[in-house]
């Protein structure tokens, strides 16, 4: 992973310093509530419904046994002892105090970590493929690409006060899972013959108008990465709209120009300064490429270690399980990555203790080369786990709970924090998410269901990520009562699309009611081998209305 | 289309300070800034008192060819949604250009400074007037701003250190020409 050298390392204090005096300013009086929102929002720092909310950047999702270990350490002096991953792949403590927000943005910063830019109307954390380096789909490994773009947008002196937050996902896969097309820009790694480039997706987004981001290029060379971005958000930190924040975003301006008008816009922006001081040189990428490097593989015969794998599989049910919905093929043989669950039934997805955070870090250190990844979808990856110690990882990571073997199914669910912490909520998303693992708690059943994302919000700002979910939840505020939309056939992947509106909401007492009929739908109609989002797609929203509304006979 | 944020007319205007930041110091205001003005104007090149005075944009332009015996003493203020382009290469000539900031969250005005300095050459006083805030002076700063005419609480001697709250950065701006990932291979 990339690390710091002396640079870094300034910038990074110096930022602490700033933050520091900022706060002192604030709590003296100097600073009004409306000047020190945005300078306290670029830290991550939010003020919730409870208490304030410090969201702490983790590049890309990559994390090593150090950091979490501090991160574990500063859950227990600072805050209740837990933290949540996000959507965002990034790490949020949900009770610290104002005032000692400096000391453990100093904390961070002794492990390489800052909250910088992690809310705010600036570029924020850019995200990527969890499994990057070791998918076997890989085109290239996105990290090197996520690195510099972390670099050009960290305290971007031209783009820090945007119409809006904006954000980058890159993906180096042939499949999407990094969600890029519904992100600000989507970054998409693409390979010309011998030359490696990027298609570039923009105007992408949830939130409350969803939009699938368009393609402005379809292969941009490597060296011309940052000098691209730049003009992208150099057009639309001048066009974008101001007078309002829920048309602030690029995708309205995108949408109002036209991709192709707005396209034209940024490549004549473009062509003035792509040979300028943001291109990338041989010696630049080089460089950031030399931080993510394969790390000491041993040499495996991957036929026998699939051979012996496979017998300890079918000695023992619960393994097998857990290695059908938990680990991910490795394009190095002999090795697999493994998805931890956050997501045991009861409790709130993302939510980690701090001995679990050093459990992870412990299992890191002792499976996976000290490092993890985190996950959009709020699990955590140990990338390089040696197939023969499988079955001693998995009896480790059932001991701390994080075995669930649900990754992928309908309890891997998406689900923002909700009416329970958020202020912004207009209902609770958490005991939804909930009654549901507890009702759908037959892992044959839904091993039987196969691949299913299920999002939930508890607004219509879109954290739980309604708009994609195969199955889409969210809260909506009906006459001071909450209730509950469901939404049909979204997708985050590749083939990205919007979920569409069943009909009429429900109370939350009737939602898992609802899910079970619908669940009924795709039992009946699906195809061998067909997964829900194939079977709705070729059957459209009608049997599922029909069978949800029918009225009691 | 987008609608503009501001017809450019009846926003905030800016004050203009007695005192201000230039190049690190805090020096007298020599200039005079005239407001945008809704009515009809009536000010004629032959009209406008004799002086070093900052027009609005939409001013100068008309009377540019015939305020041009006085260019020492005519500069230019742009609004927020007013670009760069508009004055382009006739930027070399004006002594002083302000970018006007009528709201802090309103970030058109870095991208502003940097082409002029940049894409248009511009070498003279260029001045951030407005509700910019301490908080911001550096990237302002980055972006090409020399001069700071603030219009806050806070005295302007507790301002300066905040020109320089990193002393080093990532990305090449006005200030620094070169990209972090470009020095660092030179070390």
């Amino acid at each position: 992973m990339y690390r710091y050298d002396e640079r870094d390392h300034t910038i990074i204090q110096e930022r602490v310093a700033q933050f520091r005096s900022q706060t002192e300013r604030y709590l003296a009086g100097e600073l009004s509530e409306e000047q020190f929102l945005p300078l306290r929002l670029q830290n991550g720092l939010y003020i919730q419904r409870l208490a304030p909310m410090l969201r702490i950047a983790v590049p890309y999702g990559l994390l090593n046994s150090a950091q979490l270990r501090r991160l574990a350490r500063i859950s227990r002096d600072f805050d209740k002892g837990y933290a949540h991953f996000t959507t965002r792949q990034n790490l949020q403590f949900n009770w610290p105090q104002l005032e000692d927000i400096p000391d453990i943005l100093a904390e961070l910063a002794e492990v390489e970590m800052h909250a910088v830019q992690t809310s705010g109307n600036c570029i924020r954390n850019t995200t990527s493929d969890p499994f990057a380096g070791v998918a076997r789909d890989e085109i290239a490994d996105p990290r090197p690409y996520c690195e510099l773009i972390r670099q050009w947008s960290t305290f971007h002196p031209e783009f820090a006060f945007l119409p809006r937050k904006f954000k980058i996902a890159v993906s180096g896969s042939e499949a999407d899972r990094a969600a890029i097309r519904v992100h600000d820009i989507g970054v998409q790694i693409v390979r010309r013959g011998d030359e490696i480039g990027f298609q570039v997706l923009v105007g992408g987004g949830q939130g409350r108008t969803p939009v699938i981001a368009e393609q402005i290029r379809d292969f941009l060379p490597e060296e011309d990465l940052l000098s691209y971005l730049e003009a992208i958000v150099r057009v639309y930190n001048q066009l974008g709209r101001r007078d309002n924040k829920y048309k602030a975003r690029i995708k309205i301006l995108v949408k109002a120009l036209g991709a192709e008008e707005f396209g034209r816009r940024v490549e004549r922006e473009w062509e003035q300064i792509k040979d300028g001081a943001d291109k990338l040189t041989d010696d630049a990428l080089a460089w950031a490429k030399s931080f993510f490097t394969a790390p000491e593989y041993k040499t495996f015969d991957g036929a026998v270690s699939d051979a012996a794998l496979q017998a300890q599989a079918d000695d023992d049910k619960a393994f097998s399980r857990w290695l059908e919905r938990n680990s991910f093929p490795h394009r190095v043989p002999g090795y697999r990555a493994i998805t931890l669950s956050t997501k045991p039934t009861g409790v709130p997805p993302g939510d980690v203790t701090d001995r679990q955070l050093e459990a992870i870090a412990d299992l890191a250190d002792e499976y996976s080369f000290g490092e993890v990844r985190v996950t959009h979808e709020q699990n955590v990856v140990l990338a390089d786990v040696p197939q023969d110690r499988l079955l001693e990882l998995w009896q480790a990571a059932r001991k701390h709970g994080f075995a669930t073997p649900n990754i992928g199914t309908l309890t891997d669910m998406i689900c923002c924090p909700g009416g329970d912490y958020c202020s912004l909520a207009n209902a609770k998303s958490i005991p939804v998410a909930e009654a549901i693992q507890r009702r759908f708690d037959d892992l044959d059943y839904l091993y039987d269901l196969g691949d299913l994302d299920l999002n939930i919000s508890g607004c219509m700002n879109a954290c739980g990520h309604h708009h994609v979910g195969h199955i889409g939840i969210l809260g909506v505020d009906k006459k001071g009562e909450e209730f509950y939309q469901v939404q049909l056939g979204g997708s985050s992947s590749e083939n990205a699309s919007l979920a569409k509106v069943l009909g009429p909401s429900f109370s939350r007492a009737e939602v898992t009611e609802v899910i079970g009929k619908i669940l009924d739908i795709y039992l009946e109609q699906r195809r061998p081998e067909e997964p829900f989002i194939d079977t709705y797609n070729r059957i459209g929203v009608q049997p599922f209305k029909e069978k949800v509304y029918a009225k009691a006979s | 289309m987008p609608k503009p944020a501001s017809s450019g007319k009846a926003g905030p205007q800016p004050a203009n300070p007695e005192q201000l930041i230039l190049d690190g110091r805090i020096v007298a205001n020599e200039w005079r800034l005239l407001p945008q003005t809704d009515e009809e104007t009536e000010i004629t090149a032959e009209s406008l008192a004799p002086g070093k005075v900052i027009l609005p944009y939409s001013l100068w332009q008309p009377l540019r060819s015939a305020l041009a015996p006085r260019k020492a003493e005519i500069g230019v203020w742009l609004d927020s949604d007013e670009t760069a382009d508009l004055i382009g290469k006739n930027a070399g000539k004006l002594p002083l250009i302000a970018v006007h900031f009528p709201a802090f969250a309103d970030g058109r005005g870095f991208t502003t400074a940097r082409l002029l300095r940049e894409r248009y050459g511009y070498q003279g006083e260029l001045r951030a007037v407005g509700a910019f805030m301490r908080d911001q002076l550096t990237y302002l700063r980055r972006c090409g701003f020399n001069a700071f005419a603030y219009e806050g609480e806070q005295p302007l001697s507790g301002l300066l250190e905040s020109l320089n709250d990193f002393s080093e950065s990532y990305q090449a701006a006005v200030d620094q020409p070169q990209s972090l990932f470009r020095r660092r291979g030179l070390v």
